[in-house]
């Protein structure tokens, strides 16, 4: 296998490489990584940073955006981080190993962009305070986690933004820890769902000046999936009426364990036991020569919700060393609004 | 009816089993030589190409600093600016005898190798974390892995064969460690899909030059003058082979007339009959082809081994020492077969077609067509005045080439007019009448055998002139070594702390420590190694300086000055009181100029001072060590007790020049095998001749016979013809050998390797060829000699019976 797939499929944990590289499934500490506790105190800046003790990281960016020209724009920024062992040291040898993905999802179009490089040289890191997370010319920075600025470029686009956001982060599950399956498995999880964002997208048809929503998710672990686990999909949902919906739905041979975390207007979270959300894909897209599903029913009856999620693109493929979906949504049915899904094992 | 024509047709060969084969071998041998240079070449240019597939070589731009490594941080500022830059270390290592190229790549950015994919989908891949971390993982052929097993130093070796010989691979860091050249970038491959807009190279590194990849010298042109060589001799070898064609289907032709003229009053048409002998000969050419094949096969497989060490040790250019088979190579070497046997027999074919129904059937009449013919000799003429004055007006290799071409093929068409001549001359001194008509019989002989003599004069006179050049060289090269290698013994220490104490311990103990230290630079024409000296009489007095200027050590050591070596100052054309740029800022006058056999790249010598300036922190880990060569073993072998160094770290003047004429050795023997091959088809070419004539011999023979001298005298004076004129054949093509190793020293060497050579005669040698020429002559002649002495007397007497 790659080095390069290797790493994306630790990133995007993928258990059928865990179990080839010999270390299926539950927690304990895997190889000397450090792994996700309940309980666990966050501290700011610092937890903004990285954490490289831990086999893999990421901050996670997606804004549904509208443009002047009345068009519905998607956009993605990610860096993955990904440790060989859980330590950093300078030069070529560190064993972290980062990973940016950028792409711009409009209604007919997508493009994307994949970068690589290794820590220890500072063509691509994170430093806590000031913020910034960086890989090459990609960067999302500012004086703090609320204020940022935000771009990526590939060959067919590039975009420059501007994120701001006055609420605290969100924690998803107990305070922080997000539990990913019956087993157990688990990892630090909080999100900044609430920037608003501006800026100018640079795609092959022309300049696109665009205002919209952001959501930033931050999310480490040591732990990958549990040993059944083929893939997951992930919902971000923004409502008309402020208020906003985490929902995910991991896929096992031994059953889906779904979790959820609603978000009122306000910042204020609750979070959503296994069970809570059902999330049912309805209408599948013949994408990269696979269904991949582009229509899907939420519904949370806590919330008397019940919703119909669609793609705004179904060709949203991240046609990477390692391919998953990941585009803007729209929400139709006793709420509406619009959102991101994430779905990856297809 | 075209039964009986194919009946009548094979018959002949029935009869004249001999002629066929003759046929045969001499299809076989032109077309055999020819496929074996075509495979030899062709298995090297694969290399090539697999190498720069395998390595991803050739495919990218590439970022480069002119004046050295780039550091890490340049790197990270083009990333940031956006630049998809993948980051390259090279340098080599030496392992015993061998020295490996080192290819450390960033595994993370670079494009996936092959080799690495290979690896990684083994039954056992290794774990990313081991490639990428200490001690990290080399990737290697099989046979670099064997040979790296008695290193425990090293990292584990992961084996796969998609790697050239002689190439380690491996990531980056571990390369910078391998090669104790922390935190450096050779250079720096420019990625696919660049992002919209970057920042330009001259805001971000102004250092750099940015190469593309089309406009880089790559390995198969560095080559190709290696390679050019090698086809112009296959060439020649496939004229000298189509030389024996065109003898015998004449022949076969001469003796088929009155056959022809049998089936032609039959009723078979003119047109049925050529097509049908076409035939007949493409089916020979075939035949004749296919062995060939079998035999080039072999001979390349013999021959590649030493073409790759040359190609190895001269241009470090990958090539495997194994042949394989591609039917391409078999399909033209057929074709070449068919080709050549046709245009050797195309002549012969056409007088056919042209012969009139009735003509009679003597041999004489066939021949007498072309004797008188005027257009050959001015066409010989028109060749060599062509050969030159192309030399004169175009510059280059392949010119080089031509002129040498033009003057051999000249040569040979002149060769039976000036025979021709001499005989004359000798038959007028002549009084008796047996010696004026073995001089008239001679002359009359000249053009039945003229053919087989020019395959002889071209095959002597690339002897001479290959021999030449050979031993030219390798005069000068042995000179070159004894001023070049100096010091008594020289060390190369593991690192330059430990070189630095070796020198300490040594300085008071021998007469001078000579650090050999260098750094590689880029240069227009291509890497440049500079070397560092230090103030020592060695230099002044033993340095071998081609073109110099007063003081000229003087100002090196002031660093003022710099040398440079001939390859440098053919290439760029610099010579003394010229300047070189070394860095930016930093030009010296060049005080003179180095020969330099050793290798193809570009080398400058300045002061120690100087290097340390342009080239900070160039290891320091070789030395020449000067001490009484008395003394030279003992201090050799103290040096490896007390440092603990390897044998091969500590060597002797003496083993080193034995190396280095090892190297010397192989870069010519194929050359030379190819050389030897060619005589041994031109004398095959003198045997057939002769037993063409043979046939035609008894009516001229037998008049003389008749007159008195009987059969002995008369085979006697058989072989003294044929000896004779091999003589004749030797004596001119001397001073044409001699022009041809002219040509080959000053002219195509200067163009292929960039040395010129002085010249140097070697009278022994041809006097041993003349000899082996004489040898050969007579070994032809003693067979048609030793038939003539056993006819019986009833055959010469039927000559005045029957109808010729």
């Amino acid at each position: 296998m790659n080095v390069k797939l290797w790493l994306l499929c630790v990133c995007l944990l993928l258990p059928e490489t865990l179990r080839a590289q010999g270390y299926a499934g539950l927690g304990g500490s895997a190889d000397g990584f450090d792994v996700p506790q309940p309980g666990y105190q966050f501290e700011f800046p610092r937890d903004h940073g990285p954490h490289p003790s831990f086999r893999i990281e990421w901050w996670y960016l997606t804004a549904n955006l509208k443009g002047d020209d009345g068009r519905d724009y998607g956009i993605q920024w990610t860096l993955f981080r990904s440790a060989l062992k859980p330590m950093e040291s300078e030069g070529w040898q560190s064993p972290q190993l980062w990973m940016g993905h950028a792409a711009v999802t409009t209604p007919d179009a997508h493009y994307f962009a994949e970068r690589l490089s290794r820590g220890g040289i500072g063509q691509a890191g994170v430093t806590a305070q000031p913020f910034e997370a960086w890989i090459d010319e990609w960067h999302m920075r500012g004086p703090d986690p609320n204020t940022l600025s935000l771009a990526a470029s590939g060959d067919q686009f590039e975009y420059n933004l501007t994120l701001n956001a006055k609420t605290p982060f969100v924690f998803h599950g107990d305070a922080g820890f997000s539990v990913k399956s019956t087993d157990g498995q688990a990892s630090y999880y909080y999100a900044q769902p609430f920037y608003t964002v501006k800026g100018v997208l640079h795609l092959p048809e022309g300049d696109v000046p665009v205002t919209g929503q952001g959501w930033l998710d931050r999310e480490w672990s040591s732990q990958p999936l549990a040993a059944d686990q083929s893939g997951w999909d992930w919902f971000s949902l923004s409502f008309d009426d402020g208020d906003k919906l985490m929902a995910f739905r991991l896929r096992g041979a031994r059953g889906d364990f779904t979790a959820a975390t609603w978000i009122n207007a306000d910042g204020s979270a609750t979070p959503l036991p296994d069970g809570s959300v059902s999330l049912a894909p309805l209408k599948t897209a013949h994408v990269a020569d696979r269904d991949v599903p582009v229509l899907w029913r939420v519904t949370l009856p806590d919330q008397d919700l019940d919703v119909e999620v669609s793609a705004l693109t179904p060709n949203a493929w991240m046609a990477a060393r390692f391919e998953y979906w990941e585009g803007p949504v729209t929400i139709t049915g006793s709420h509406s609004g619009r959102g991101y899904l994430e779905m990856t094992g297809y | 009816m075209t039964r009986a024509v194919i009946q009548a047709l094979l018959s002949h060969w029935r009869v004249h089993r001999l002629q066929l084969a003759t046929l045969l071998i001499g299809i076989a041998l032109a077309t055999g030589l020819w496929s074996a240079v075509q495979a030899v070449n062709a298995e090297a240019r694969a290399s090539y190409e697999r190498a720069n597939d395998q390595l991803a070589f050739g495919q990218y731009d590439e970022l480069r600093n002119p004046s050295g490594m780039i550091p890490i941080s340049r790197y990270v500022d083009l990333r940031r600016a956006g630049w998809q830059v993948a980051a390259v270390l090279e340098g080599s290592l030496q392992i015993g005898e061998r020295r490996l190229q080192v290819l450390g790549v960033d595994m993370v950015t670079y494009p996936t190798l092959p080799a690495v994919t290979q690896v990684e989908q083994s039954a056992t891949p290794p774990n990313p974390a081991d490639m990428l971390t200490a001690p990290g993982r080399l990737l290697a052929a099989p046979s670099v892995q064997k040979l790296l097993r008695d290193h425990p130093h090293l990292p584990p070796v992961l084996p796969t064969d998609a790697l050239p010989p002689d190439l380690i691979l491996t990531d980056i860091g571990v390369a910078e460690t391998l090669l104790n050249k922390p935190g450096q970038i050779s250079r720096l491959i420019v990625l696919p899909n660049q992002p919209q807009s970057v920042q330009p190279l001259s805001d971000i590194a102004p250092e750099l030059e940015l190469t593309r990849a089309s406009a880089r010298i790559d390995t198969a042109q560095l080559t190709d003058s290696f390679h050019l060589n090698l086809t112009a001799f296959g060439l020649l070898s496939f004229a000298v082979g189509l030389f024996i064609v065109h003898g015998t289907v004449g022949l076969a032709f001469a003796q088929r007339r009155a056959m022809i003229r049998t089936l032609r009053a039959l009723g078979v048409s003119m047109q049925q009959l050529v097509w049908m002998i076409t035939i007949e000969l493409a089916l020979l050419a075939l035949i004749g082809g296919l062995l060939g094949l079998v035999l080039g096969f072999f001979l390349a497989g013999a021959l590649l081994p030493d073409v790759a060490a040359t190609l190895r040790g001269l241009y470090s250019a990958p090539v495997d020492g194994q042949i394989t088979l591609h039917p391409h190579w078999a399909l033209s070497g057929l074709a070449m077969a068919l080709a050549g046997t046709l245009l050797a027999s195309g002549h012969a074919l056409f007088r056919l077609s042209r012969m009139p129904l009735l003509t009679g059937a003597g041999l004489q009449a066939w021949r007498g067509a072309t004797s008188g013919n005027r257009v050959i000799p001015l066409a010989g003429v028109f060749l060599i005045a062509g050969g030159i004055v192309i030399s004169y007006l175009f510059d280059g290799l392949i010119f080089g080439f031509a002129m040498v071409a033009g003057i051999l093929t000249g040569s040979a068409l002149l060769l039976p007019v000036l025979l021709s001549l001499v005989i004359s001359a000798f038959q007028r001194w002549t009084q008796s009448p047996v010696a004026q008509w073995v001089w008239a019989d001679m002359r009359a002989q000249l053009p039945g055998l003229s053919l087989a003599l020019m395959a002889l004069l071209l095959a002597l006179a690339a002897n001479i002139g290959v021999g030449t050049m050979v031993s030219s060289f390798r005069l000068t090269f042995t000179g070159w070594l004894d001023q070049r290698l100096t010091s008594e013994v020289y060390v190369t220490a593991p690192d330059s702390e430990l070189g630095q104490e070796i020198a300490q311990w040594l300085t008071p103990r021998v007469t001078a420590v000579l650090p050999i230290r260098s750094a590689e630079l880029m240069h227009e024409t291509g890497p440049l190694f500079l070397y560092g000296v230090i103030d020592d009489q060695t230099y002044r007095q033993k340095w071998p300086l081609i073109a110099s200027t007063k003081d000229d050590w003087d100002r090196v050591f002031a660093g003022k000055a710099v040398l440079i070596n001939e390859q440098l100052a053919r290439r760029s054309n610099l010579w003394p009181g010229d300047f070189l740029t070394l860095a930016p800022d930093h030009t010296l006058t060049i005080a003179g100029v180095y020969s330099d056999y050793g290798n193809p790249t570009g080398q400058a010598i300045v002061s120690m001072a100087q290097l340390d300036q342009i080239a900070p922190g160039a290891e320091a880990r070789r030395f020449g060590i000067r001490v009484a060569p008395d003394r030279a073993s003992e201090l050799a072998q103290d040096i490896r007790d007390r440092f603990e160094l390897p044998r091969h770290a500590v060597v002797q003047q003496a083993t080193m020049k034995a190396q280095s004429l090892a190297v010397f050795e192989k870069t010519f023997v194929v050359t030379s095998a190819l050389n030897i091959l060619t005589l041994g088809v031109a004398g095959f070419a003198i045997l057939t001749s002769l037993l063409t004539l043979w046939t035609q011999r008894l009516p001229q023979i037998a008049p003389v016979w008749a007159l008195g001298l009987t059969r002995a005298q008369l085979a006697r004076l058989e072989v003294l013809r044929s000896v004779l004129l091999a003589t004749l054949t030797a004596v001119l093509a001397l001073p044409l050998g001699l022009v041809l190793a002219w040509a080959l020293l000053a002219v195509v060497n200067v163009q292929a390797f960039g040395w010129r050579l002085p010249m140097y005669l070697f009278p022994a040698d041809w006097i041993y060829l003349f000899a082996l020429t004489l040898v050969a002559a007579f070994v032809a002649a003693a067979l048609p000699a030793l038939r003539l002495l056993r006819l019986p007397p009833a055959d010469l007497l039927k000559v005045f019976a029957n109808e010729r």
